[in-house]
């Protein structure tokens, strides 16, 4: 008789484990040490928000055959705008909105470069990135005469649910909700056939009658108002102001849970809250006073490293030869078929 | 044989293609600065007379071009091997860090300038190095990998230029290269890196298409199964795609810190040797991704990065608009057929009237 290992002990569940017993044992020792642990989560869970968003809809957007790595600009785009709405409206809603709609512009254009057009995805995405990192420097300077940064005028702020451990956005349920939503339409609807079907062999979904380009300029435009909702909640219910650089590869962090997921939405929603955990550890431990003063100087910007590391080293160890959809990131053309 | 006109021909394609990019980002560029109420006729005036034609302009304008063709080189030989290589910003960043590690020996005249290069260059390959590994030995996409290497690197300057490398005198900056180690000036802000930059072109040009190994390396990046089907090595060629990328980066980086007045250091924020190496994606997309190409596209962008300061200073528009017009025109490059897609329309519209 020999000893079989498990079948759930992949080298990724194993990862997971690993990265389980770190959160807890991290949690433990705050709790010994009367650290405040609740206050750890609750910016976990607004660091999740954000990873999460744009990781549910990148995963429909490759799912239906298109990628889009702009999604970092399109998140920086939008905070600004969202704050540009607000300010201009005096309401916090007039701002998402903004946003949204700022973000389903961007993934249009995506789309049409990249379905219709068949140009280079990678390109246009990361045209996206530098073309919204350029801009955004260029209206908070003309907007308002300030150089890099505005802070959001007080009572512009999006409200919170009120916990006994401090405020909880709204948010955090609203992304739980939408990967379930996506994961119900996914495997339960006709659309997520559709969907799923675009970006395995899009010459089937065609020849059924479909419009494939339909279906993933769609898919583009719903990755894109994501990502574009991430963007209005960091400005205007996490940090309350906009910067030349406040998403801080939180974008590309996302396509890494992306790659994690295996493109499934509640796979991607998890990778998000570990990711989140991390990069609310590293912002955590930069606003509590015991730990800063336990900090040697210097030592700070290995902190601000964390969410870094940790995500160059997730992605290290995750094989991530999973098999994705076999027409990801290739335009369709009906000859081809 | 191809005739000379066959091959100006061959060759108008895509420079009238990168023109038509250039073209869409300004006219678009254009249009913001009419919407906040600037006059964009006055401030481009403005820009490419301060870029071309004004000495301490010029000088500027190729000072930038040094920097912008080395790390345009990053990425565009990344593109001809298949790779989407963005980790220019942190490979520069060690670059010019390890050029300010070896400027804090005091070596000898001379071998302190070998010695920074060395060094620099050095420190750019040794950041692509884990980009390389981890995409040949796991597969982990390299937009990731270089980005969060970027960030790392961002942090990891940030520690050294306020910590070990930090200089204890009255400018609060990083300790300063000694201007025996520095590149000799040749005229205004104008260093001699230059003629090394434009050596590391050619040199890269030469290995491209001249010998088997680029060969290899162009035939991975044109279709990798098809490579590995004539018995090419997909990995060892996309290694040294990234390190030789690496080593352009680190260079640029060394070259600016040891080449370009005043400073000779960087500064505690960073602010001088941030956004360098994304501008070197417009630049490798705008050259076609031809070291040669690269040269010329070099001193466009480097002419806007050098021009804008004079175009804030008459005419009162921030220098980022030109950040604008550089994603625009990456965008459009992304679609080079686009002046091809405007002509048919405009055909079949003049066709059926």
């Amino acid at each position: 008789m020999t000893f079989k290992i498990p079948r759930f002990l992949t080298k990724k569940s194993i990862l997971v484990i690993i990265l389980f017993v770190v959160v807890i044992t991290i949690l433990y020792i705050m709790q010994s040490a009367d650290l405040k642990v609740s206050s750890l989560i609750m910016i976990s869970l607004d660091a999740m928000v954000p990873l999460g968003l744009v990781a549910i809809g990148e995963v429909v957007n490759e799912r239906a055959g298109t990628t889009n790595i702009g999604l970092e600009g399109i998140m920086l785009l939008c905070s600004f705008v969202a704050v540009l709405g607000a300010q201009n409206a005096g309401n916090w809603a007039v701002g998402i909105l903004a946003g949204i709609v700022t973000g389903a512009a961007i993934g249009l254009i995506h789309g049409l470069i990249s379905i219709y057009a068949k140009g280079d995805q990678i390109i246009s995405g990361m045209g996206i990135n530098l073309f919204a990192a350029g801009f955004v420097a260029y209206g908070i300077w003309t907007v308002w005469d300030t150089p890099g940064s505005h802070l959001l005028s007080t009572g512009l702020g999006m409200p919170r649910i009120s916990t006994p451990w401090g405020g909880l956005s709204w948010f955090v349920p609203l992304t739980i909700v939408l990967a379930l939503v996506v994961h119900f339409i996914f495997y339960k609807t006709r659309w997520g056939v559709w969907i799923r079907a675009a970006g395995e062999s899009p010459g089937a979904v065609d020849a059924s009658g479909i419009n494939v380009f339909r279906l993933r300029l769609l898919a583009c435009i719903f990755g894109a108002i994501l990502a574009a909702l991430a963007g209005a909640f960091m400005s205007l219910d996490w940090v309350h102001m906009t910067t030349n650089s406040l998403p801080a590869g939180r974008g590309f962090i996302a396509l890494a849970c992306v790659v994690f997921s295996g493109l499934r939405p509640i796979s991607a929603l998890g990778a998000a809250i570990i990711f989140g955990f991390f990069g609310g550890l590293s912002k955590w431990m930069m606003a509590v006073p015991q730990v800063v003063a336990a900090i040697p100087p210097g030592v700070d910007n290995f902190v601000n490293m964390i969410p870094y590391i940790v995500t160059l080293i997730a992605v290290a160890v995750v094989v991530s030869r999973r098999r994705f959809p076999k027409s990801v990131g290739r335009p369709y053309r009906r000859e081809e078929i | 044989m191809s005739s000379l006109g066959e091959r100006f021909s061959e060759l108008a394609k895509p420079v009238t293609r990168s023109l038509f990019a250039i073209v869409i980002g300004l006219v678009i560029g254009a249009l913001f600065l009419v919407i906040r109420g600037y006059d964009p006729l006055i401030g481009f005036y403005y820009l490419f007379r301060g870029a071309f034609f004004t000495e301490i302009g010029l000088a500027s304008t190729l000072s930038y071009t040094t920097t912008l063709l080395l790390v345009g080189i990053t990425f565009g030989l990344g593109m001809r091997a298949g790779l989407f290589n963005i980790g220019a910003e942190g490979q520069f960043m060690m670059g010019a860090m390890a050029a300010v590690f070896a400027g804090s020996f005091s070596l000898p005249p001379g071998l302190g300038l070998l010695v920074g290069i060395i060094f620099s260059m050095l420190a750019g390959a040794l950041w692509a190095l884990p980009v390389a590994i981890l995409k040949i030995k796991k597969g982990v996409h390299e937009v990731v990998s270089t980005i969060m290497l970027n960030w790392i690197a961002f942090y990891l300057c940030l520690y050294l230029v306020l910590g070990p490398l930090f200089s204890s005198g009255i400018s609060s900056t990083s300790i300063q290269i000694p201007s025996s180690s520095r590149f000799p000036l040749l005229f205004g802000t104008l260093s001699s890196a230059i003629f090394i930059a434009i050596l590391f072109a050619i040199i890269v040009y030469f290995i491209m298409w001249h010998t088997r190994l680029g060969c290899k390396i162009r035939a991975v990046g044109f279709d990798q199964e098809s490579a590995r089907y004539m018995g090419i090595k997909p990995g060892r060629a996309m290694m040294i795609g990234f390190i030789i990328g690496g080593l352009a980066a680190g260079l640029a980086g060394g070259a600016l810190i040891m080449g370009v007045p005043p400073s000779y250091a960087v500064s505690t924020n960073l602010e001088n040797i941030i956004g360098y190496g994304f501008a070197g994606i417009a630049v490798a997309l705008i050259g076609r991704n031809h070291p040669l190409g690269m040269i010329f596209s070099a001193m466009f962008f480097g002419g806007l990065w050098s021009g804008k300061r004079d175009m804030q200073i008459f005419t009162g528009i921030p220098v980022e608009i030109v950040d604008v017009v550089i994603g625009i025109i990456v965008i459009c490059a992304a679609l080079p057929e686009l002046l091809d897609i405007i002509k048919k329309k405009v055909k079949r519209g003049t066709g059926s009237t």
